[in-house]
């Protein structure tokens, strides 16, 4: 791990030495335990770890699961019953899968708004943010396929409505959705094929979570002010971090207990809370719910899609201008990649020279702004598509584009930051005026 | 194709409106079962009462396919005695094998599904299948203190049936008026000039199925027709989540671990940090 100076592993006794010519595998382990990490990173910085831990838990749940689940229209929801009433421990698997879930992406939605705020998608950590955003499509297109395994009638018709996305791509949409399919509609070979996908997709996340802490290792951890470790010597270094172990593996693991006490209260109390009561009843193509809404942590880009309605006037202007091709299901679908999209832009979409949101007194409103927008497309998406949600949903997401494609660019050139601390270790310093040097 | 699937999301779209528009007055009141809240528990005799009720009352249109009839002696359940259990399964209907002779239902098998003309739903799952509670505002918080409302709406459901209101006299020829129920329809002469309708619930297609006094319970137990439905929610509520209890207890269990864990774990951080810090530890 190149970047910050400091010690590195070296072997001592015969076998390391010969260990160490052969495979450095003990000098990789050292070097990423003992990594200078700012000393001053604050509560935020702790959602990595946990989403560490929710890759884990939904692999090992998810591999045991798999041994009593049948992936066949006819059987797969009996046997997601066989697994809540005669496998062993069988409802507590398959409640912590369904809510590790949720932890996942309630974890990665703080960690991903911790990046903006403090600006560490900016160089030289835009492949990390990058890979990060990757992940964060995998993790989706994941739970997605995983909430259709259970076979009732949210997963059906939540795969219809989802896949019919892509059929609104004009002119190879409809084959493109056939494709995904694997039939003109929702079927065992859809069944099937998200069974595979759902299983293979959590071994790409972990290799993109392994490029990601590797891209972060190479740049270094940002921190609460922005402002870079000392990379001039070892000793300066040394005065602006720690190693991660102990320090950050400790504080890392008290926080994963209080989440997990959280969590564990959740899946063992209330373990419906998150899930939708509709997905207790068997899918049935014949009979559609009265109210078909995504898991939660779809619900902000759900309603994305869903504001851009033929009424609207960007709508109507995109459809005379492109001759009919994009058309309002079409836009939607476009606004919702392209919300996503932008997020991952961000890196080139913010011109401002500081990093940390911290001493951007302007900045903060808009992002603050931006947390509530998010909350507020969470609960436009899971209402009906009526007014008032509609015009509501609109205006959210208009500030989401907004933000990104106007505000960051424009904020960079017209705000004043504040006086940014010259080291972390003033910074430090100025939080724990006795510490050690 | 592309068209259709237009259409199909459209219609799904216009149909999620109209049928949320239509229930939305519907009232479930909140019962307090025994099983509710982190430390409550099935309350055994009002499973057995329930079961009773099953039995006797719901079971002649209402399958419960995906319950092993043996789990009635499981621990956190109805806990009847084995050969009781045993007896029970032979009295249910018969099981048909595949070369068509039947042989009698044993404890090992399923409750007997029901499917077909006049035929319920499937009754497994429905006290799971069920929101009664939705506030505020549609954000499902309340359901953080009330529960999701799965039992609550089969109570209210059993007690929901009432005369024909006003504004349809009449009702709709073959169906039950009930202020729970949202799913059915409702005449056009109960909706306003946009569709939505005037009336709390709907039409239900199933009659009346209890009343005061209509099952006779062993134990000597309150049989109004409200106690009934209680114990046949409850019970349904088990059928639904057979291992409630267990999961609440291994939770516990783990919030209690996790707790003290954490506990040993912020005086770790504290000690260790203390001297990057520059503070001194006590503890």
């Amino acid at each position: 791990m190149a970047g910050i100076p400091h010690d590195h592993y070296e072997p001592k006794s015969g076998i390391e030495k010969w260990l160490h010519t052969r495979l450095p595998v003990v000098s990789l382990i050292y070097d990423t335990l003992m990594i200078p990490t700012p000393k001053n990173l604050n509560w935020m910085w702790i959602w990595g770890i946990v989403l560490a831990f929710c890759l884990v838990l939904q692999i090992a749940t998810g591999v045991v699961l798999v041994m009593h689940y049948t992936p066949h229209v006819d059987l797969a929801f009996a046997s997601v019953e066989h697994i809540m009433r005669d496998v062993n421990g069988g409802t507590m698997l398959r409640y912590l899968h369904a809510n590790g879930a949720s932890l996942f992406f309630f974890a990665v939605y703080l960690h991903i708004f911790r990046g903006l705020y403090y600006g560490s998608y900016k160089a030289p950590r835009e492949v990390t943010w990058i890979v990060g955003m990757l992940i964060y499509l995998a993790m989706m297109g994941t739970a997605f396929m995983g909430y259709v395994l259970p076979w009732g009638q949210m997963s059906f018709w939540g795969a219809t409505v989802i896949t019919g996305l892509f059929g609104a791509i004009p002119g190879i949409g409809p084959t493109i959705q056939e494709w995904l399919l694997g039939g003109p509609a929702v079927d065992n070979a859809t069944l099937n094929r998200f069974f595979s996908l759902h299983y293979l997709l959590p071994f790409v996340i972990a290799a993109l979570v392994a490029v990601h802490i590797w891209a972060f290792h190479t740049t270094g951890n940002n921190n609460p002010t922005g402002v870079e470790v000392r990379r001039g010597s070892k000793e300066e270094a040394k005065k602006d971090t720690v190693p991660f172990w102990p320090y950050f593996v400790i504080k890392d693991l008290f926080a994963l207990a209080v989440v997990l006490a959280v969590f564990f209260a959740i899946v063992g109390f209330m373990p419906n809370y998150l899930g939708h009561p509709d997905n207790y009843i068997e899918a049935n193509p014949l009979a559609t719910p009265a109210h078909i809404v995504p898991e939660w942590y779809f619900l902000p880009f759900y309603a994305i899609l869903r504001a851009f309605t033929a009424d609207v006037w960007v709508v109507q202007a995109a459809e005379f201008l492109s001759f009919g091709i994009i058309d309002a299901k079409f836009f939607g679908v476009i606004a919702m990649f392209g919300a996503i999209l932008c997020m991952a832009l961000v890196p080139w979409l913010d011109t401002s020279a500081v990093r940390s949101g911290k001493y951007r007194p302007q900045f903060k409103w808009w992002f603050w702004l931006l947390a509530l927008d998010f909350v507020v497309l969470m609960w436009c998406g899971a209402m009906p598509a009526a007014e008032p949600y509609a015009t509501i949903s609109l205006i959210a997401s208009a500030y989401w584009f907004a933000y990104f494609l106007v505000i960051l660019p424009l904020l960079g050139v017209i705000e004043k930051p504040l006086p940014l601390p010259a080291t972390i270790e003033e910074d430090f310093k100025s939080h724990y005026p006795h510490a050690a040097e | 194709m592309f068209k259709k699937i237009a259409l199909t999301a459209a219609s799904v779209v216009a149909l999620a409106g109209a049928a949320h528009a239509e229930g939305a007055a519907a009232h479930i009141e909140d019962v307090s079962f025994a099983h509710e809240g982190p430390f409550g528990k099935f309350d055994q005799f009002q499973l057995q009462r329930g079961l009773q009720v099953y039995t006797e009352v719901c079971s002649s249109c209402h399958g419960l396919k995906f319950v092993p009839i043996r789990t009635l002696a499981d621990p956190g359940g109805p806990e009847l005695p084995g050969d009781q259990v045993r007896a029970y399964a032979a009295s249910l209907d018969a099981v048909t094998l595949p070369d068509g002779t039947e042989r009698p239902r044993e404890w090992t098998d399923k409750f007997p599904a029901r499917s077909g003309e006049g035929m319920g739903p499937d009754l497994s799952l429905m006290a799971k299948a069920r929101a009664g509670f939705h506030g505020p505002v549609g954000t499902g918080i309340n359901q953080l203190v009330r529960g999701i409302g799965g039992p609550e709406y089969i109570v209210s459901l059993l007690n929901g049936y009432a005369d024909n209101p006003a504004c349809a006299p009449e009702g709709i020829d073959g169906y039950y008026y009930n202020t729970a129920f949202t799913a059915g329809g409702v005449p056009a002469s109960c909706k306003d000039e946009h569709g939505n309708s005037t009336v709390p619930g709907s039409w239900i297609a199933m009659p009346p199925p209890i009343d005061d006094g209509s099952v006779e319970f062993q134990d000597g137990h309150s049989n109004t027709k409200h106690h009934i439905a209680e114990d046949v929610a409850s019970f349904l509520m088990w059928s639904a989540e057979p291992k409630l209890m267990a999961r609440k207890q291994a939770g516990f269990v783990a919030v209690t671990f996790l707790v003290v864990l954490a506990s040993l774990l912020f005086l770790t951080n504290k000690k260790i940090w203390a001297r990057v810090k520059g503070k001194t530890f006590e503890a």
